[in-house]
């Protein structure tokens, strides 16, 4: 059934119509928690592209021979083998980074986004199809967490990837780099989205 | 593999899937690990730096109060320009790291840098950098470098620092500022008590 589906719109889908945080509302806690700046969503989305690009192309490849009933126990395995080589590897090149995203790196793991496509997809497809599927979720994801980021660190700090943008006649709404900052943005966000879809729907 | 019971195959699979991934870590921590210890020495010379201006290198001691690091100006010089240590405790959300510089006879900061810290942003955090004070964003730390440790560091609360072992607290963050002055004089304290405990079994 799935070979119908044309490998573009497996790669579209992630970008808007089942985009993983907007659409299927997966992944929320690193999306709240990590984008008080723009870069540290950006960081956030390469780093959980990488390990769920690298996890379903290996899920994908060992699907029939991972027997059914230890799937699960498998794919943890898999995706935090990855997670860990993430996490060394920002450790070892971007010790900044590293010291700002925190704990929120290891905690990919249990990003249920990640193991959301392995069940769905990766364990039930090709390994071409299953690329595609996990670049267009992965792009998905890093758009919504840059896009978090931008908006909260522009209000919150007055500047985006850290360099000044608003003048000094602007004062920083210190709330928007707070965690309510994250749940008002995002809710908001998720609410244009839906908005929009509504709007394109009937017109 | 079709002709093995499902237990022999659900064993085989994981035992497989778990020693690549153990291998994989291992080789790759082989390779970051250098770099990752770098980095953390980078840091603690920086922080050293920062506390003991006028040091050129520095001597390591191991102490029950932990490290201490003494600044020289040269690998000749007899007597050091001061003695630096890390000093941990908690601030008002999380664990606070700084760096402290002491005089040789201990009696006055030569500075402080706080290393590590998780409290609330735009307020507590003011304690490392102060964005909304345009003209001197690091004032609260600068306040530390020269003041008298003896009985103790006193922060104030809606007052102007007269003495010279006093200084400002920061408008919103009493709990951060006191934590700092609480967490650098425990440990001054015992630093001064290990360390008249080995002069004293020197002599």
């Amino acid at each position: 059934m799935s070979k119908t589906v044309p490998l573009k719109t497996e790669f579209i889908k992630g970008l808007w119509k089942e985009n993983p945080v907007i659409a299927s509302l997966l992944g929320l806690c690193p999306t709240l928690a990590v984008t008080n700046a723009a870069m540290n969503g950006l960081a956030m989305g390469l780093a959980t592209t990488f390990v769920l690009v690298m996890s379903s192309l290996m899920i994908s490849a060992l699907r029939k021979v991972i027997p059914h009933q230890v799937r699960i126990a498998g794919f943890i395995v898999i995706i935090a083998t990855f997670v860990t080589v993430a996490d060394r590897f920002l450790a070892a090149f971007f010790p900044e980074i590293s010291a700002t995203l925190g704990p929120y790196i290891p905690l990919i793991v249990v990003n249920c986004l990640i193991l959301g496509r392995q069940e769905a997809f990766s364990s039930r497809n090709g390994i071409g199809r299953s690329l595609v599927d996990s670049f267009g979720m992965g792009l998905g994801f890093i758009f919504v967490l840059v896009a978090l980021g931008s908006v909260r660190e522009v209000l919150g700090s007055g500047s985006i990837f850290g360099i000044t943008v608003m003048g000094d006649w602007f004062n920083p709404w210190m709330i928007m780099i707070l965690p309510p900052g994250a749940f008002l943005t995002l809710g908001l966000m998720i609410a244009l989205a839906n908005w929009y879809n509504d709007w394109r729907a009937t017109s | 593999m079709s002709n093995l019971s499902l237990s022999t195959r659900m064993i085989l699979v994981l035992t497989l899937i778990t020693v690549l991934s153990g291998g994989i870590l291992a080789g790759w921590d082989m390779y970051t690990k250098p770099k990752v210890a770098y980095h953390r020495l980078q840091a603690l010379k920086a922080a050293i730096g920062h506390v003991l201006p006028d040091h050129g290198m520095y001597e390591s001691q191991e102490t029950e109060t932990g490290t201490l690091y003494f600044g020289k100006t040269d690998s000749l010089a007899e007597s050091p320009v001061g003695v630096a240590f890390m000093a941990i405790g908690s601030g008002f959300q999380g664990e606070v790291r700084i760096m402290v510089g002491l005089t040789p006879d201990l009696m006055k900061l030569t500075g402080i840098k706080v290393l590590e810290q998780i409290e609330t942003p735009g307020l507590g955090t003011k304690i490392v950098v102060d964005p909304s004070n345009k003209q001197d964003p690091f004032w609260f730390p600068k306040q530390f470098e020269g003041i008298v440790v003896s009985p103790e560091i006193v922060v104030l609360k809606n007052a102007k620092p007269s003495a010279n072992n006093e200084v400002q607290g920061i408008t919103g963050a009493t709990i951060s500022s006191k934590a700092i002055a609480r967490i650098i004089n425990d440990k001054i304290k015992a630093v001064q008590k290990t360390l008249s405990s080995t002069e004293g079994r020197e002599s």
